[in-house]
Formats: C-alpha cells, structure tokens, sequence
C-alpha cells in the first residue's frame, strides 16, 4: 500500500502541474478570443466613451498584462470565487452546478448502456474468433468507433422526431421524472451506440489474449465446466484493462457530451463550455475548462489506481 | 483491410474525378432551393439551391487534405519525440513522456474549442492572411496535429527503447557511428511499421475531430464546404428537409471506417504482437 500512495501522491502532484500550466494556456487563449469584455459593453451602450472605457479596463484590471492578471485569478479560483457568469448574469458556481447534474445523468445513462451492449458483444466475439459472429460484431463494432456521434443523433432526430414523432428532439422537458427519461433516450441512445464499439474491441481482444493462457488449461484440467472457466477465470481476469477503460472514461463525465449536448440541445457542461466560449464569457469558460481538465486528469489516476488494485502483478514490479 | 482500401480507394476517386462532370459547388440556384434528386443533381440541392452531389465531393476535398496534413505533422512531432525519449534516455525521456502523459490526459474537444476560436488576428496576423482558405485549413492542422502526435510518441518510443539494445544497434555505436546516423539508418526504418499504422489509424480519428469542430462552426466555414457544415446547415432544416443531413454524414462514416479497417488490417499484417493489445 505504501507503494501506491508514493506512486498516487507523484501523480497528484503531476496532475497539478498539468492543470496549472493548463489554466496558463487557457487565460492567455482566452485572451486572443475576438472582442474582449469592455467592447462588448460599450457596443452595448453607446453613451460610454473611450474615458468610460479605459476607466472600466482599470476597475477590472484589465489593463495590466495578462500573466499578472491569470495569477489574480489563480488566487480567487483557490479562494473558491469563481466569479460571475456574464452570459447569464449569474455566479458560475449556480450557473455551472445544475449543468453538472444534467451531464452526469446523461453521461452515466449512456456508459451503463454502452457497457450492457458492448461487453456481452466483446465475449460473444471472443468465443470463435473468426466465425461469422466474430465478424459480425467486429463490423458493427468498428462502425460504432468511426461514427460521427453528431450525426447520428440528427439521424436518431430525423427518424424517430421528425419522421414518426415518438420523441422529443431535444431540450430536457419541464416536468421531472418520466418526462426527463423521454428527452434522454435520444441524446443517451446516440452517445452509446457511438461509445459501445471500444468496449466491445477491448472486451474481445481482453478475452483472446487471456484465452491461451495457462490458468485456464489447470481449470479445465482439474474438471471446471466451460461456462464457470469463462466466468469465473477468463472474464475476471480479461476485466482488468477494461475497468480501466471506463475509469478513464468517467474523466469525462462532465464535459465528455459537449458535442451531442450541442445537437440535443442538452443544458450540460460541455454545451455550457461551448456556449461560454463562443460568447466571450471568459469566467464561466475559465471556470468550465478548469473543471473538465481536473475530472480528466482524476480520470487518468483512478485508471492507475484500479489497475493497482485488480491486477497484483503490478504492484510486484 | 480489402475492404477498406476498396473504400478508400472509391472514395479517392469519387472526390477526385466527381467535381469535374458536377455543376460547380457555389452555383447557387434559388430557384431550385430543396429540389429532390434529378439527372441535373443526382442528391438534390440545398438551402441555397447549390447542387449536393459536387458540396459533397468538394467538401471531401477539403476534409481529406485537412486530415492529410494533419496526420502527418501528428506524424513527425510523435516519432520525433518518440525517438527523442526512447533512444536518448535519461532526463529526455522522463520530461518527454510527463509531456505525453500531460497533453493525453486533457480535455480534447473543450481544449481544441478553445484552440480554435482564437483570433489569429490578435497575434498580429494580417487579417486578410487570417480570413484566406488556405489559412484556416493550415491552422486546423496545427491545432489538431499539436494535441494529436501522443499516440505515434508512445509507440515509437517503446519500439525505440527495444532497438536501443539489440546487438546490430551496438555494433553501430561501437564501430562509431553517430547518433543522428544510428537513428537514421537503423532505428528509423524499424519503427517505419508501428507508425504507419498509427498514422493510418490517426486519419480517421482527424476527421472526426475536424468534422466536429466544424459542424460547431470552429473549423472549415462556409461558404468553403466540409461535411462537418454541411450537417450544421442541414441541422437548422431538419424538421422541413431531413434529406439534406443524411449525406455528409454517411461520408464520414465511410471515410472513417475506411481507414480504421485499413489500419487494423495493416497492424494485423505489419504488427501482428500489437493485435491484441491496442484499438
């Protein structure tokens, strides 16, 4: 255990390097974005004149360089003042916590179905390599990874919104419950079917190279029925990169969706990065980036951390 | 790996040799704004009256030169610092691959969406330069090419650390040769594999990428056609003209699965140990 909490804590400590220098490129991108605030404002009201102006640039700092200005904001971000969100008059705090939610529902929904198609997909493979089933799925599976997500989900639009009308075509609904499971299917339905080809690929590339292994022939040997030996040995062992797999893919389960979000019109986190971005809301952005690179890199550490934890052959090494 | 590179190869020609029989992709004619498909315009037309067919074929241009580029600069900055890391050693390969493992564990498309709404302008380009098509085609390959060379410098540093001690490499040290020679003529045409099909595999993974970011309006804009916005004005009709979504994407789809299925091919072939240990 001392091991890993060496290894964890280095990891740490290199996750924070990385976001600092992250948070570094963001601000000064930030800054090349075009029109910065005060212009926006005095677009917006005419009577403001270039001393207003240079007076405002002052009030808010801007008028220093930009390196001193990100080690401000570094300061306030640790303080927990994330500032206020232009866009849409509120703190980014308020304005960031529901779209979490909402990412992480969507988000999880689509994983755990993702993962109930494209695991069993992966061992039905496995077991005949090179049967037709084997093909089969591989097709479906290496169509599911060059799919263009967005697209699939204006066709999932076009065919079941537009065409037959059995569900809504974006948004999340007014009422709770039920109402928000219709609005989920579609956009949930498209990020999975994106995302279940990788499971299924590593799933039945896990499962052939633990085939041949010798802990197998010993069950068998020793009188294991074939359903137990692929249950009981070969999965749990062919599981391990998997698990991995999806704890890396967790790092993105607040800003995984922008794009689909983007076309379902879901208010999430990515859709809220996007929409930031693009209207030159640079605390919100800053804030939203930050946030999505933590659960990133969070991501890359639990991905070591499970390894560590199924797979005791590393922790020899 | 037959059938993707009858794909491609289809594709290459459909993109080539289309455009010449095809009505030009600006002419607009608004009269003819949604005409369904006809001799004139095999796919109809669009929201402008522009013939689909010769958007389509152009816009796959577009998308192939970006991902060209773009696989290729990805290309050379891997296997640089891949060879950089792997056969140097030391402090080299420490600081390199910390690089690595920062600039894979970031935020994708939220880090490129930012990457690409910056103004080059502010730079102090000349905003005529800036505006050009050629610009923004190179800038996308830039962008995309900067965050996407870490899986071609993973590869090629492992393959590199492997040589490094193979007797063949030693004989080469010891007969003097120097390091930029050893490199050159006995590390390099052994990785030649490994990169290739990373590479191959990277294109369709790039267009992708560009496809998204220009269906958000970041990458290729209008009136210059990609697919990825194509599929952006087809999603503002969606509901009056679905018709018009269903072809830019299907282009990406085969594109993409086109060069996936040459790529797993050419590994299968070319790297028959990675088979089962990488996607």
């Amino acid at each position: 255990m001392g091991a890993m909490i060496g290894i964890i804590s280095r990891r740490l400590l290199q996750s924070a390097l990385v976001l600092l220098a992250m948070s570094f490129v963001v601000y000064g991108l930030m800054g090349l974005m075009p029109g910065d605030p005060i212009d926006l404002m005095i677009a917006a009201d005419p009577r403001l004149t270039a001393e207003d102006a240079l007076r405002l640039k002052a009030l808010y700092g801007l008028d220093q360089p930009w390196t001193e200005r990100w080690v401000r904001w570094l300061a306030q971000v640790a303080r927990g003042e994330l500032g206020y969100s232009r866009l849409y008059a509120r703190p980014v705090a308020d304005t960031m916590a529901p779209a979490m939610v909402n990412t992480a529902l969507l988000m999880l929904t689509s994983l755990a179905l993702a993962l109930a198609l494209g695991l069993p997909l992966g061992i039905l493979a496995s077991l005949r390599p090179g049967s037709w089933t084997d093909r089969l799925v591989t097709v479906l599976a290496t169509a599911s990874v060059s799919v263009p997500v967005f697209w699939l989900g204006l066709m999932l639009i076009v065919v079941f919104a537009v065409t037959l009308g059995w569900l809504p075509a974006g948004g999340m609904g007014e009422t709770g419950g039920g109402g928000r499971l219709i609005h989920l299917i579609l956009p949930g339905s498209a990020l999975a079917l994106a995302g279940l080809g990788q499971y299924a690929r590593h799933m039945r590339a896990a499962m052939l190279a633990e085939a041949g292994a010798d802990y197998i022939r010993t069950a068998r040997a020793k009188g294991c029925g074939p359903a137990r030996v692929l249950l009981h040995h070969q999965l749990r062992n062919a599981l391990i990169p998997v698990v991995t797999i999806v704890a890396l893919e967790l790092g993105g389960l607040f800003s995984g969706a922008l794009i689909t979000e983007t076309v379902f019109a879901w208010p999430g986190m990515g859709r809220l990065i996007y929409e930031a971005v693009m209207g030159n809301d640079f605390n919100l952005a800053l804030s939203g980036l930050l946030l999505a690179t933590v659960m990133t890199l969070l991501g890359s550490v639990l991905a070591d951390f499970a390894y560590w934890r199924l797979d005791p052959r590393v922790r020899v090494r | 790996m037959r059938a993707g590179a009858a794909l491609l190869v289809l594709l290459l020609l459909a993109v080539a040799l289309g455009p010449l029989v095809l009505p030009a992709p600006e002419a607009l004619d608004l009269a003819a704004r949604y005409a369904p498909p006809s001799w004139e315009h095999p796919l109809g037309t669009d929201e402008l009256g522009r013939d689909l067919a010769a958007r389509l074929l152009h816009g796959g241009r577009v998308s192939l030169a970006v991902a060209a580029v773009t696989a290729v600069l990805a290309a050379i900055i891997g296997t640089g610092i891949g060879l950089l890391a792997g056969f140097h050693g030391g402090w080299a390969d420490a600081v390199l691959m910390r690089l690595t493992d920062g600039v894979m564990a970031l935020p994708l498309l939220p880090l490129l969406i930012v990457l690409a709404a910056a103004d080059p302008a502010r730079l102090g380009l000349d905003p005529e330069l800036a505006a050009s098509e050629g610009f923004a085609v190179a800038r996308l390959a830039v962008i995309i090419g900067c965050v996407g060379w870490t899986t071609v410098a993973r590869l090629v540093r492992a393959s590199a650390l492997s040589l490094r001690s193979r007797d063949y490499v030693r004989a080469a040290v010891v007969a003097g040769a120097s390091p930029g020679r050893i490199m050159r003529r006995h590390i390099l045409p052994n990785i030649a594999s490994p990169v290739v099909v990373s590479t191959t595999i990277s294109v369709g993974h790039i267009i992708l990428i560009e496809s998204a970011l220009s269906f958000l309006g970041l990458g290729i804009r209008p009136p210059l056609a990609s697919w990825g916005n194509m599929l952006t004005g087809a999603m503002d009709v969606v509901w009056s003209t679905p018709a018009l979504a269903v072809w830019p994407g299907a282009a990406i789809l085969l594109t993409v699965l086109a060069f996936n299925l040459l790529g797993d091919g050419l590994q299968k072939r070319l790297d028959p140990k990675l088979v089962s240990t990488s996607t």
